[in-house]
């Protein structure tokens, strides 16, 4: 017998969406929607309200090595992605490796696969430019920093900031999705963030943003100028936060337009 | 004399190093220091010239006892001349390491009272950065010719990289533009460089504590367009260098004149060979990731590359006996041959075709350019359909694909080609 069509509506964590595909399973259910409480409108289907559980959550959580290694990559991962629907798709993703076993993910030319795989890689290649384009101001001994990236990239570059900067104290901000790194040695957490300013910046740091804008001008051969080439590796969205471009952090302190989230 | 300034001046006289890559080497951050290393390296900037930023390129001083030609720093001309102490250039790199402005530090020098001098300077930088600042990110360092080898050898022991500039390609013009230099000079140091890492590899595996000498290898750059040497000897000079003396990279820099002298090509309306050391890049990627050699590439007939397509799609052109590749039977060797089939594209065919047959469709997916590859592949002994095509028509197809990114003032640096494995910075 074909599977009941529900709209699920969960709390937007990892964990609430884990619970969902419990859920669905036991009910014998197919979701064909997914709400957060950010989104408004009303379903054409049977609304199932689905409340996060650890229990149920982890459950699923622990059966995700059937996928294979790179099943389970993909499926949480994907999570972190922006990919439209994302939940859908990665429900798809499950039941296909619950149903074929690890090997699943070679079938590249699958397009739920390739779906998945495709967010993933933007995901990666995303973290892996913030790796390069994140600016840290020092402030009362703090290294402070902020992006707002397109993905959630924040679990990818704690590791790497981490292991970078191991005796440093320092606070990392996606004001996408408002939330923030803090590290300090031996010790880190990635938490929601309502409000998230950054302080005046003294004297050392403002001679140092100096340096650097001084240093970015000089280094570029004007014989070989090429904009279009400079756009495609570092598009105009990153620019905002990064010191080089801000002539202002030199004197001022970095107040941006603030975006609400999505 | 202010940093600001020192900083102006000394990083104005290195931008025209092409290496600034912070590739070749993982090293995971310690408790204790600062800094790590990734292998893939890491971009934290492109300057207006498109170019990546992954570390603080600068001179230690500016002020030369060698004449070299082509150099706005050599004795006979009068530029302003600066020089960081040690310690200045631990401060610079230290306060831009952890802002995460750049990924380490570049270091080259003239040439201050005598090479040994200069690498004692520079190796007292690179101790303090080590042993006080208890620095761990990327060091690139210069070798100068002429330094007695137990320096170099320090400084090895200092740095992730180090590199030996062949400066020009071939040693008629070397003597002509850079007479303090000789072809010898710049070979010892190349060689020792290369017998060090192989020794230092095999105490690794002996030793798991073994002093490590420039675990990230080591590159060369030349200048391209200031003498007369064709693409075929640049490449089999290229090929040699891989060949002999185990080299990462070797970066090529278009000439551009900012001095003039009676040996070198006139100013005035002087065009920088973008366009040719663009293509030398792609026939560069040809040798390192694809497997083909530099005779495979240029001839005697045939000395240049054809600016009017990459080369492979022009070597591709002159197999045409090797096509059609069959994309669910063929090698990866045979693949990575295939126009419009990158590194990457060529892996995956090689995994999903363990699942099913691949199809054009699937292809697409996959990343292959199919408007290059079309002609040069069939899915299960079938062509595209509709696909029929002369000799003559496929030349002008293919370089009509390239021509919009011809048509801009520059060609995209390397963009049009397959990134290669190891990440942006190769
Ligand atoms: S050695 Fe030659 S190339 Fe190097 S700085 Fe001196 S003059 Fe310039």
């Amino acid at each position: 017998m074909a599977w009941t069509s529900v709209c699920c509506q969960y709390d937007g964590t990892f964990a609430g969406f884990l619970t969902c595909v419990f859920d669905c399973y036991a009910n014998r259910e197919e979701p064909v929607e997914f709400r957060t409480p950010d989104d408004l409108c009303c379903s054409l289907y049977p609304l199932r309200t689905v409340v996060s559980d650890p229990e149920r959550a982890g459950r699923v959580y622990r059966s995700l090595p059937k996928l294979g290694r790179e099943g389970r990559r993909l499926a949480v991962r994907g999570f972190l992605t922006c990919l439209p629907d994302k939940e859908l798709w990665l429900w798809r993703l499950l039941r296909l490796g619950y149903a074929r076993g690890p090997g699943f993910t070679q079938d590249l030319t699958d397009p739920t696969v390739d779906k998945v795989r495709k967010a993933v890689l933007q995901l990666n290649s995303e973290a892996h430019k913030y790796t390069g384009f994140v600016r840290f101001s020092l402030l009362d001994g703090i290294l402070a920093g902020e992006i707002e990236p397109k993905n959630q990239v924040l679990p990818l570059l704690r590791p790497h900031f981490s292991g970078r900067y191991p005796q440093e104290r320092f606070v990392l901000c996606d004001r996408t999705h408002r939330e923030a790194l803090f590290h300090q040695p031996g010790r880190w957490a990635i938490v929601p963030v309502e409000e998230f300013h950054l302080g005046r910046p003294g004297e050392e740091e403002l001679a140092f943003r100096a340096m650097w804008r001084q240093f970015y001008d000089t280094i570029a051969i004007r014989e070989r100028e090429n904009p279009r080439c400079r756009m495609t590796h570092m598009p105009k969205r990153y620019w905002a936060m990064m010191t080089e471009f801000r002539e202002d952090w030199d004197s001022a302190l970095p107040e941006l337009p603030r975006r609400t989230a999505p | 004399m202010e940093l600001m300034d020192k900083l102006n001046i000394l990083a104005d006289a290195a931008k025209y190093d092409a290496a600034c890559t912070s590739s070749g080497l993982d090293r995971a951050g310690r408790p204790g220091t600062i800094g790590s290393t990734t292998f893939a390296g890491c971009c934290h900037t492109f300057s207006a010239d498109g170019r990546c930023v992954s570390l603080l390129k600068v001179l230690m001083t500016n002020v030369c006892v060698y004449d070299c030609q082509y150099c706005v720093n050599r004795r006979s001309n009068d530029p302003p001349r600066a020089a960081f102490t040690p310690r200045e250039l631990c401060e610079l790199t230290m306060g831009f390491y952890r802002r995460n402005y750049i990924e380490g530090l570049f270091l080259s020098s003239a040439v201050l009272v005598s090479p040994d001098y200069t690498t004692e300077r520079m190796i007292e930088t690179l101790r303090l950065l080590r042993e006080e600042y208890r620095f761990g990110g990327y060091i690139h360092a210069k070798a100068i010719p002429g330094a007695d080898p137990l320096l170099t050898r320090r400084l090895g022991l200092l740095a992730d990289r180090l590199s030996v500039n062949i400066e020009l390609p071939s040693a008629k013009s070397l003597s002509l533009l850079a007479p303090d230099k000789k072809k010898e000079a710049i070979l010892a140091p190349m060689g020792q460089i290369r017998d060090g890492i192989a020794a230092s590899r095999q105490e690794l595996r002996v030793y798991r504590h073994a002093p490590r000498f420039a675990p990230a290898g080591q590159s060369t750059q030349m200048i391209v367009g200031a003498t007369g040497e064709s693409d075929r000897q640049i490449l089999s000079l290229t090929q040699g260098l891989y060949d002999k003396y185990r080299l990462k990279r070797v970066f090529y820099s278009a000439y551009i004149p900012s001095v003039s002298g009676p040996d070198l090509p006139a100013p005035q309306g002087f065009q920088p060979p973008l366009l040719r050391e663009h293509r030398l890049y792609q026939a560069d990627w040809l040798l390192r990731y694809y497997h083909f050699r530099a005779e495979e590439l240029l001839d005697e007939e045939r000395p240049d590359l054809d600016p009017r397509m990459d080369p492979k799609c022009t070597w591709a052109l002159r197999h045409l006996e090797f096509f059609p590749v069959e994309v669910n039977r063929a090698d990866y060797e045979a693949l990575l041959r295939v126009p419009g089939v990158g590194v990457r594209s060529a892996r995956r065919i090689l995994t999903a075709r363990r699942v099913g047959p691949l199809t054009f469709e699937g292809l697409k997916r996959l990343g292959v350019v199919l408007k290059r590859a079309q002609y040069f592949l069939t899915c299960s002994g079938r062509a595209p359909r509709g696909l029929k095509i002369s000799q003559d028509g496929l030349l002008r197809h293919l370089i009509a694909l390239e021509a919009p990114a011809l048509a801009q003032p520059m060609p995209e640096q390397l963009s049009l080609f397959d990134p290669p494995p190891a990440g942006p910075a190769g």
